[in-house]
């Protein structure tokens, strides 16, 4: 069922709007308007519906009109064209009262700056919305503080918004629009303002919470990773235009246009991790001149059960594992004759996805080989984490180097753990 | 430069003596009748019973609202006014100032109000608040007294005039300095102007409007005193018999009730500003 049917909706602002329409009809662009009459196209004849408990995401750039978009759909902005039916009834024609009840009781809205109010506690700012409506102090305390729960910020009710951190004022944010009991939630760039780790785990949350509360969410974001990640469809925006709609797999699989496509391209290009971005310094190697006995030492020492050896120049002579060494002692042989040599080896700029089938076989870490050196290892973990970590949670601003860290780290406690398994 | 001669004064006293009095006496003497009465109401209040009682109260809300150390100030000014033997003065001009503040915030809050909402109103508000602010307050004595004669009415009338604009500046800049986001998103919760304006915009404006009226009334006291001229009872009538007798002790001793009264009313005033714990 559709609970939203968005037509030919359009905004222009400036002296003439209704002259900015028929320009628009006759084909002008955005930039053609405001150089002829100085008037700016918020959004042009804008067209999509949601489905009933979909989550449909509108992405665009800073300037393509998403959150013009959003304001008018409850009219916060008038719309200079166009209608939006929202379960049949057209909001753009509604009078006052009847705009005034919609905004109460189909259409809860989340801010990107929370925009709380300062001097209510949090369970006052909750029940802003069921005051407005009128409802008695007793009923709304109730479904306010069922609102908290479910946001998780049970125990804060008496507490300011400035003594709460920015992921728990959005919290709070959400919770208000929860608890006005909407069918819908506008939700304009709600998680933009949260830092990454923050706003991870708000994304997960939000998904759980729709699916408990089966809302239908119209989403706002500028950041094509949470798009993907909690859209049932998106819609593109570039200059008020929507250039796409589609689900994640479509819009990947098939981008529109150029536009499109190179967003997409920008999250491959960073969700593309080679081998060389997650491998860790070979710092445990035995060079020729050691015997099995440093050997088993330095592995002692550094927790793990096998130690790539190289000769003098760097280059891989073989995989050492800690019970052959032990073995070469008792034998008293050398340790070249006990060298394994059936692990993989890989080029430094192999795409990590590559490597998911050769680490799932192989139980020894994969040597990265770089002219014929010993670059760097790589353990079964780390193309694991590195591509959890590469897709989707922490978005493209993430920085490589972040990532290379937090991969680092995870990398040195699977190689001890390793070592204690086997 | 006197090229031509331009009337001003004489139609000014035309227009006051030939239309303004005889068709408006009326409405003025109501408005006298009113002030006057709500004067007497306030200033009996405060000369009733003993001057201990009113102290005490005083004294009680000083510490309530600004702390121990104004309330200790409070009962040395106190001390101070009684062994003077101005207690009486001190309170006469305590009622002009309270009555006038009050007529104040009455009247400027709603217009402040107002001229945040429309931009028109602020447009034809803002000049009139110069104009009371910067008309020497001698000139408005005047009229004040052919209209509304000598005494406390006419000194309450001037004071208003002149203690008015903070208030509605304040009130003004606090409603638009309530951040446009949160305006928003009562209005995305289908929140009504009146709803808007009780449950979002007051109360965030609540400590510009205290700045305010902390203003209204520092600025009533001084005119208060200024009014004295125009046979406003109270403490500046005290000063202004020292200035004529050329009597420096008396003056003195009038002067400092004054100050005495401005830090009082400052401070509690100041120290009713909602903070935030």
């Amino acid at each position: 069922m559709k609970k939203i049917e968005v037509k030919n909706l359009t905004k222009v602002f400036g002296s003439h709007p209704k002259k900015g329409i028929s320009l628009l009809q006759e084909g002008k662009s955005k930039d053609e308007i405001l150089r002829e009459t100085g008037m700016t196209v918020g959004v042009n004849r804008a067209s999509f519906d949601v489905e009933e408990g979909e989550f449909f995401v509108i992405m665009g750039l800073s300037g393509s009109g998403k959150s013009t978009l959003i304001r008018l759909i409850n009219r916060l902005i008038e719309p200079t064209d166009g209608a939006i039916y929202l379960d049949g009834d057209d909001i753009s024609k509604m009078d006052k009262t009847a705009l005034l009840n919609v905004r109460r009781k189909k259409l809860g809205m989340v801010f990107q700056r929370f925009a709380l109010l300062p001097h209510r506690t949090i369970l006052n700012n909750v029940e802003f919305g069921l005051e407005i409506q009128g409802l008695d102090p007793e009923e709304r305390g109730k479904k306010a503080k069922e609102a908290i729960n479910a946001v998780g910020l049970a125990g804060y009710e008496d507490s300011y918004p400035d003594q709460l951190s920015g992921g728990m004022q959005q919290r709070v944010g959400l919770a208000r629009a929860l608890a006005s009991d909407t069918d819908i939630l506008l939700m304009d760039e709600a998680f933009s303002a949260l830092d990454p780790l923050i706003r991870k785990d708000m994304q997960d949350e939000l998904l759980t919470l729709q699916e408990e509360w089966k809302k239908t969410i119209i989403f706002i974001t500028h950041d094509l990773d949470e798009a993907l990640k909690l859209g049932d469809r998106i819609a593109i925006m570039k200059d008020g235009v929507i250039v796409q709609i589609g689900t994640s797999e479509e819009i990947m699989r098939n981008p529109a246009n150029e536009y499109v496509s190179n967003f997409v391209e920008d999250v491959d290009r960073s969700k593309v991790l080679v081998a060389e971005n997650v491998m860790i310094k070979p710092d445990v190697v035995t060079t020729f001149k050691d015997g099995p006995r440093v050997a088993v030492r330095r592995m002692q020492e550094k927790g793990i059960s096998s130690i790539f050896v190289v000769d003098k120049g760097g280059k891989l002579k073989g995989l050492l594992t800690i019970d052959d060494a032990v073995d070469a002692i008792r034998t008293n042989k050398w340790v070249e004759d006990v060298l394994i040599q059936d692990f993989h080896q890989t080029d430094p700029d192999t795409p990590l996805t590559d490597l998911i089938g050769v680490a799932a076989e192989t139980k020894y870490p994969i040597a990265v080989i770089k002219n014929e050196r010993l670059a760097g290892i790589i353990v079964r973990v780390s193309i694991l984490s590195g591509l959890v970590l590469g897709k989707g949670e922490n978005g493209v601003e993430e920085s490589e180097d972040n990532i290379k860290q937090m991969v680092g780290d995870s990398i040195t406690e699977d190689v001890k753990q390793g070592g204690e398994q086997s | 430069m006197n090229y031509f001669y331009f009337p001003l004064e004489e139609w000014t006293n035309m227009f006051v003596d030939d239309w303004l009095i005889p068709t408006l006496g009326g409405f003025f003497d109501g408005i006298r009748a009113m002030i006057g009465w709500v004067l007497d109401i306030v200033a009996s209040i405060l000369l009733w019973g003993p001057p201990e009682l009113w102290a005490i109260i005083i004294i009680a809300i000083a510490w309530k609202t600004a702390g121990r150390g104004v309330a200790i100030f409070t009962l040395i000014g106190f001390l101070y006014l009684g062994s003077v033997d101005l207690w009486v003065e001190g309170m006469q001009t305590l009622s002009i100032v309270i009555v006038a503040t009050i007529f104040s915030i009455i009247i400027g809050i709603p217009i402040g109000i107002w001229s945040a909402k429309s931009k028109t109103a602020d447009r034809i508000i803002r000049p009139i608040l110069d104009f009371m602010q910067t008309l020497p307050s001698f000139v408005y004595l005047i009229p004040a007294i052919l209209l509304f004669g000598l005494g406390g009415v006419p000194a309450v009338i001037s004071t208003f005039v002149f203690a008015t604009p903070p208030c509605v500046r304040l009130t003004n800049l606090g409603i638009r300095q309530v951040p446009e986001d949160v305006v928003e998103a009562a209005r995305a919760f289908g929140a009504t102007s009146w709803q808007m304006l009780t449950k979002v915009q007051f109360p965030l404006a609540i400590p510009t409007m205290m700045a305010g009226i902390n203003q209204t009334i520092m600025l009533a006291l001084s005119m208060a005193v200024i009014a004295s001229m125009i046979g406003a009872p109270g403490l500046g009538n005290i000063v202004l018999a020292g200035i004529s007798r050329v009597n420096v002790g008396l003056g003195l001793i009038g002067g400092l009730g004054i100050v005495v009264l401005a830090i009082i009313l400052d401070r509690i005033t100041q120290g009713l500003n909602p903070k935030k714990t």
